[in-house]
């Protein structure tokens, strides 16, 4: 499909037409008539080909899962993780808790309180995945992109509360530093050309 | 009786129950990777190479499974309906010729263990019974999905019983027996000499007959799994669940060698070849119940009884009447 047949928006006229069926037939002479062209019309043998044909092709779709996986798109959302500022190591979070008051689910707890530099820490954050509806909006909310959503789908464990943890959700410390913690390009991240498109503070009022 | 012959016949049984056993598992696994191939699937490739020992695994799971009887099922009925299935399965097989006879030891072996004058008649009669497995099976588990399946079992039953005799009058009436043997010494003379060729109609309705005997797609209504869950079997689990499922690729084996040896030659002369002739022609015939699977749509039961009634029976009939008269000049 081209990306003008996309963007037209008027499908009913580019790609729909009428398939012609014939009327049921209402005579008895018209059943006799259906029945036998249905017989020796040999559509039977039409379908046997093309799944003979395709068993000779020999064209496998299967994806091996736990061997092969499939990419996971950058705007998938899947079980959160908290960044770290790059260099540093930092954690990114500063405790607003803006996800805390846009869930929409209500599941992010959160507590905070000042550390020795007046500086706010976050002393306890879980996210309870039993009740999270991955809407994102918790990453899209987050003004410093600390909550990000990972691409990690496979979660098995015998507690669902095993990965709702902060620390567990945290990048690992040397990652962040050796600069291997990767920049999340889903969900509320900054895209591309943020630079040409921010507009200065007038700071005249 | 002498020793001899009963030796030689509990072995004959034994290798039978064992190849054939052994075969209905090797069946379903065959059945998996054609059906995968055929929609671009790999089908099952975990358990050992290619998934070969897939087999094994169903086979302990279904062995170690816990036997459950619901409650309010009439227990012993729901108990030996599975147990009918199977054993009627190989009850039938007991009057088909695998093989042409062979000499082993100075000993001549004929693999076929009761060459008896009325082979068809019997073959067909005892795996006409195997459908009170599913009818008993299904009236006996107080269970809706079973009940309909035993319904439409009584439907199908009754029609596909009278196709699949009267398809094989007109055979019959040319060869003058009954016995398998007798059909095979008739088409010796090489591939023109099948019966396919002179009774075309009813090598047609007697494989129809035989997609309905054996319930497979597109006759598979009686556990129609996307329909009615597994019919009769839904109330069933571990081994009785198995034997019903040995039952029904048992029969389709059988019901293989019944068309490869009434139409399609058998053995021949009953040389080597003629032996993998045979097996080549049933592995085909077997191979087209999975093919078709894979390419055709289910009918309705009443689309099949329509079938079998208004249109099947009446060209069977006609068939038999020209045979007739061409016999008769
Ligand atoms: S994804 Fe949605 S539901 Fe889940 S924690 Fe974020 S805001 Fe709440
Ligand atoms: S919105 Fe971001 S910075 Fe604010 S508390 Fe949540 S994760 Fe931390």
């Amino acid at each position: 499909m081209s990306l003008e047949q996309f963007q037209d928006r008027n499908v009913a006229e580019q790609n729909y037409f009428h398939v012609d069926i014939p009327d049921y037939p209402t005579t008895g002479w018209g059943k006799v008539k259906r029945a036998a062209s249905r017989t020796f019309k040999g559509e039977l043998f039409v379908g046997l080909w093309v799944v003979f044909r395709e068993m000779i092709k020999f064209d496998i779709h299967t994806v091996q899962y736990p061997k092969e996986k499939l990419p996971v798109g950058p705007r998938y959302r899947a079980v959160h993780e908290m960044q770290r500022l790059f260099e540093s190591g930092t954690e990114r979070c500063i405790g607003c808790g803006l996800c805390e008051k846009i869930c929409i689910s209500n599941c992010i707890r959160m507590e905070t309180k000042l550390d020795e530099n007046s500086r706010k820490l976050v002393t306890d954050y879980t996210i309870n995945l039993g009740r999270c509806i991955f809407c994102g909006y918790c990453a899209e909310v987050c003004p410093e992109l600390a909550i990000v959503h990972g691409p990690r789908y496979e979660n098995v464990s015998d507690q669902r509360a095993h990965f709702t943890d902060f620390s567990d959700m945290l990048t690992p410390i040397d990652a962040a530093i050796s600069g291997t913690q990767k920049e999340f390009d889903g969900f509320g991240a900054v895209t591309p050309h943020e630079d040409e498109r921010v507009k200065t503070t007038p700071l005249a009022y | 009786m002498d020793i001899a012959f009963l030796i030689e016949t509990v072995v004959k049984i034994v290798v039978i129950l064992l190849v054939f056993s052994a075969l209905a598992g090797f069946g379903t696994y065959f059945e998996r990777k054609v059906l995968a191939f055929m929609q671009r699937r790999l089908g099952p490739m975990h358990v050992g190479p290619y998934g070969l020992l897939q087999i094994a695994a169903d086979g302990i799971k279904l062995f170690t499974k816990e036997d459950i009887v619901p409650q309010n099922v009439v227990g012993p009925i729901f108990k030996i309906a599975p147990v009918i299935t199977a054993a009627t399965a190989f009850m039938a097989a007991a009057a088909i010729p695998f093989m042409p006879s062979f000499t082993m030891f100075g000993y001549e072996v004929h693999p076929i263990l009761a060459d008896i004058n009325i082979g068809i008649l019997y073959i067909l009669g005892v795996m006409g019974i195997g459908l009170y497995g599913p009818l008993l099976g299904g009236l006996a588990s107080a269970n809706k999905w079973a009940l309909i399946s035993t319904a439409r079992a009584a439907s199908i039953f009754i029609s596909y019983e009278v196709i699949t005799g009267l398809a094989l009058l007109a055979p019959l009436m040319m060869v003058g027996s009954l016995s398998l043997i007798d059909f095979n010494n008739y088409q010796v003379g090489g591939i023109a000499s099948w019966i396919v060729w002179s009774q075309p109609v009813a090598f047609v309705l007697f494989v129809i007959a035989g997609f309905a005997e054996t319930g497979r797609t597109p006759f598979h209504l009686v556990a129609n799994d996307h329909e009615i869950i597994d019919g009769f079997g839904t109330e069933y689990s571990g081994m009785r669940w198995g034997l019903f499922f040995i039952g029904e690729y048992a029969n389709m084996f059988f019901i293989s060698f019944v068309i490869a040896i009434l139409f399609l030659g058998g053995y021949g002369d009953g040389s080597g070849l003629g032996a993998l002739a045979l097996l080549a022609k049933v592995s085909f015939i077997f191979f087209f119940f999975l093919w078709t699977r894979a390419a055709w749509p289910d009918v309705r039961p009443d689309q099949l009884m329509w079938l079998c009634w208004k249109v099947l029976m009446p060209i069977a009939v006609i068939n038999i009447v020209i045979t007739g008269i061409v016999m008769m000049f």
